[in-house]
């Protein structure tokens, strides 16, 4: 009845989950309580929960980035604790079980839950704003896209109070994650959560893809296109190209585990060596899909914060489409040691080092914009000139590492969890952040405060040099990735050191916390305020409507006359375009994305458990909804005109009302 | 949303009757000549494998123009691009992994 789950799959006799999961309870019917307290079930689920408004989900996707955030952090603070301890005989409080467990939901969480989640809500609050658009190409695959991606979260996080987690690493190498040698519902967990997000994340490329191409305002050519959305283009290629990779190939895994075919084990005719071409073929373009984005995010801020045009705009589209190809060709950096050979690792070197080519180009581009400029140091802009610093570092590393002979030496050592999270923290997160603090007021009308923004940023600056300069250090020291404990007396003070730098780390989270606690309670303050919905003076589209925008954004879709747009308008006074407003077509709400979302868990979870008529319900309602989503042709409707008007003179008279002060 | 009705619905050219005749012709014969090549045994096992697969390329290319109208006319142009990147792509992933895969059995005797 039950497949494989039963009493013994709770695991009751660890107090470290025990602990969170009465923690994780009390919060969340602290949470659920308060909802109901308040009354707001009903708002929360036809405002947001049934959204299709980009912003909305944008706004959610975020949040799940941060909880994520959290979950992920915990991990990584577990790991530097286990390691600070686990010296000279002393086995620490992580046995090794629990402790393989840990590093690979870190990996995994803040890959596809943290980092995927945030740059798909930035890319869903940004993009349609800049480009003039009313919604992304297709509102409901949108809000699908979100639940496939906020069950996968839940159904890997599932894993920690019913039965266990993958033991493999955050991509499961085989054969360790075949049934032979992973005979537990771990690697099912892993496989499952991975290829339900990848159905949202896939969703989304599409979506993005379809809506710059198709949905520019009128004017807007390519050229004019803002660089935030330019990134968001190649990032959406990138998915599409990759991902199906990594569905195919953890497909294929799958077909091992569950009908015991052999692609991947050490009998039978499989190898596992294609297992870790695949993947990385997906894996390092992967890399590429988060960056990207925050190079955009990036662009956008120093150029507000400075007050001048981007330097060099055509090379950063170019510079940002050369890294999209390249990341295609380099994947076998990251098993140079499988064997291929001099000819396959010269080839995959030296495309890895030319992508630091384009890279270099934009770091130029950034610190030329900001030459001569009228630099405001908003917090944001302190998150980019952090990134400059240890992004520069990271890519240093990473070059150095291109080197097959050099990567011989330091591979799946210390010195390699150190590059990767100097380019992953210092770019990828530093960026999504900045994107936070930038895009923050135009979505919820209010700014966030700085000063405790600037706070969590010279922590996590200070922390992530204390927490990885140290594993640095001691990947040349030769100590290896994953380990659960060591006897080496030379590598104890410096685990000591990075262990400081985790503490550091977590009180920037703090910061984070608190910064958005004290924005929410401050919020009508006038300095906080956003009344003209430009609060920095921006230069993109998105400033040129109010904050929060309505849910058609642009009551008059704009018409574009150079790069720049909202920026020109205001120097040449366009502002004020009178049009006759005609009735808006929106797309309504709708609960079909939040029900193939809940049976795509159910399905995950009977399929995990081997519950198979819990997966065939669950796959038959899947079926069901979407057919009778298809069928529903009450999908629209029309904002009528009396309401733009009124939208319209309210913002006029905030205009108004701020011009006075 | 709105935009959609502002922009032409661009992309997509139905073929006619007679291009999907000749699409359907040209396949059954690039088919039949397939199985052809095969039950008669008239050339080499190597020759046969290359033989088929050249008749399936061309396959592929007549059902990408008769059926799924790629052109380079300005309204499918975006069809066609795309189509070429992932062609490319494609060729890169699949032309990669057989470089590494092969080099990789040849040094590490895996094969």
């Amino acid at each position: 009845m039950l497949g494989k789950l039963t009493w013994s799959a709770i695991p009751i006799d660890v107090p470290i989950l025990v602990g969170t999961f009465v923690g994780v309870a009390i919060a969340g019917i602290a949470v659920l309580g308060l909802v109901t307290y308040y009354g707001k079930w009903g708002y929360l689920w036809r405002e947001w929960l049934t959204s299709v408004d980009h912003k909305r989900l944008g706004a959610m996707y975020i949040i799940l980035a941060v909880v994520m955030l959290f979950r992920g952090f915990a991990d990584a603070i577990m790991m530097r604790t286990q390691l600070a301890l686990a010296y000279a005989g002393n086995p620490g409080y992580l046995p090794p079980h629990h402790y393989d467990q840990i590093f690979s939901a870190h990996g995994t969480i803040m890959i596809f839950f943290m980092a995927m989640a945030f740059m798909t809500g930035l890319l869903n609050i940004a993009v349609p704003l800049q480009i003039g658009a009313r919604d992304v190409a297709f509102p409901f695959l949108n809000s699908l896209s979100f639940w496939m991606t906020a069950i996968s979260a839940i159904l890997i996080n599932v894993s920690l109070f019913v039965g266990e987690f993958s033991q493999c690493g955050w991509l499961a190498y085989p054969p360790l994650s075949e049934s032979q040698f992973s005979p537990g519902v771990g690697v099912d967990y892993y496989i499952w959560a991975v290829q339900l997000s990848g159905v949202g994340t896939l969703l989304t490329g599409v979506n993005f893809f379809t809506t710059i191409v198709k949905m520019r305002a009128p004017g807007m050519t390519w050229m004019r296109l803002p660089v935030f959305t330019w990134t968001a283009f190649v990032t959406t290629i990138l998915i599409m190209v990759s991902f199906p990779i990594l569905t195919v190939t953890l497909g294929m895994l799958g077909l091992d585990r569950y009908f015991g075919m052999h692609f991947f084990t050490n009998d039978g005719g499989g190898n596992q060596m294609l297992y870790l071409s695949m993947i990385w073929a997906w894996g390092h373009p992967e890399v590429y899909i988060l960056v990207i984005p925050a190079f955009g995010v990036f662009s956008e801020v120093v150029s507000t914060f400075s007050g001048k045009p981007l330097f060099g705009y055509k090379t950063m589209v170019y510079a940002t489409c050369s890294i999209g190809v390249l990341s295609f060709v380099v994947w076998v950096h990251h098993f140079f040691t499988m064997g291929a050979g001099a000819n396959v690792n010269t080839f995959f070197g030296i495309a890895t080092m030319i992508i630091a080519v384009p890279t270099g180009v934009k770091i130029f581009n950034w610190l030329f914009t900001m030459y001569k400029g009228r630099v405001q140091m908003h917090a944001s802009m302190w998150w980019t000139l952090g990134f400059m610093i240890t992004f520069s570092i990271g890519g240093m590393t990473g070059v150095m590492m291109a080197m097959p002979a050099a990567d011989w030496l330091v591979h799946n050592s210390l010195f390699l969890i150190a590059h990767f999270h100097n380019v992953i923290i210092g770019g990828v997160y530093f960026g999504y952040i900045a994107g936070l603090n930038y895009w923050f007021p135009k979505v919820f009308g209010f700014k966030l405060n700085e000063k405790w923004g600037i706070r969590s940023f010279w922590c996590w600056f200070v922390g992530f040099y204390l927490a990885f300069i140290p594993l640095y250090v001691l990947g040349f020291m030769g100590m290896s990735r994953r380990m659960n404990h060591y006897d080496n007396p030379d590598w104890y003070p410096w685990m000591l050191v990075a262990e400081a730098g985790a503490i550091l780390i977590m009180v920037g989270i703090a910061c984070m916390l608190v910064q958005i606690y004290v924005s929410i309670r401050d919020r009508a303050l006038p300095e906080n305020v956003d009344l003209t919905g430009d609060p920095w003076n921006g230069r993109t589209l998105e400033w040129s409507i109010s904050s929060p925008p309505p849910a058609y954004n642009f009551a008059v879709v704009p018409t574009v006359y150079g790069l720049d747009a909202f920026h020109h308008d205001k120097e040449l006074g366009r502002q004020g375009t009178h049009k006759e407003f005609e009735p808006i077509h929106m797309p309504k709400n709708t609960a079909a994305g939040v029900f193939v979302g809940a049976f795509s868990f159910l399905l995950g979870f009977g399929a995990i458990w081997y519950i198979w008529w819990l997966a065939a319900i669950s796959m038959l309602g899947i079926i069901v909804t979407v057919i009778m989503r298809s069928a529903n042709t009450d999908i629209d409707y029309y904002v009528p005109v009396s309401e733009i008007e009124h939208n319209e003179a309210e913002q006029s008279r905030r205009l108004v009302a701020q011009a006075a002060e | 949303m709105a935009q959609a009705h502002l922009t032409t619905p661009a992309g997509e050219s139905h073929g006619s009757y007679g291009s999907y005749f000749i699409g359907f012709v040209l396949s059954v014969v690039l088919t039949a000549a397939a199985f052809a090549i095969v039950m008669m045994h008239g050339m080499s096992p190597t020759a046969t494998i290359g033989a088929i697969a050249a008749l399936a390329v061309i396959q592929v290319l007549v059902h990408l123009v008769f059926f799924l109208h790629l052109s380079t006319n300005s309204e499918s142009r975006w069809n066609t691009m795309a189509f070429v990147f992932t062609v490319i792509s494609v060729i890169l992933l699949v032309g990669g992994t057989l470089f590494i895969m092969h080099d990789t059995s040849v040094n590490m005797m895996s094969r």
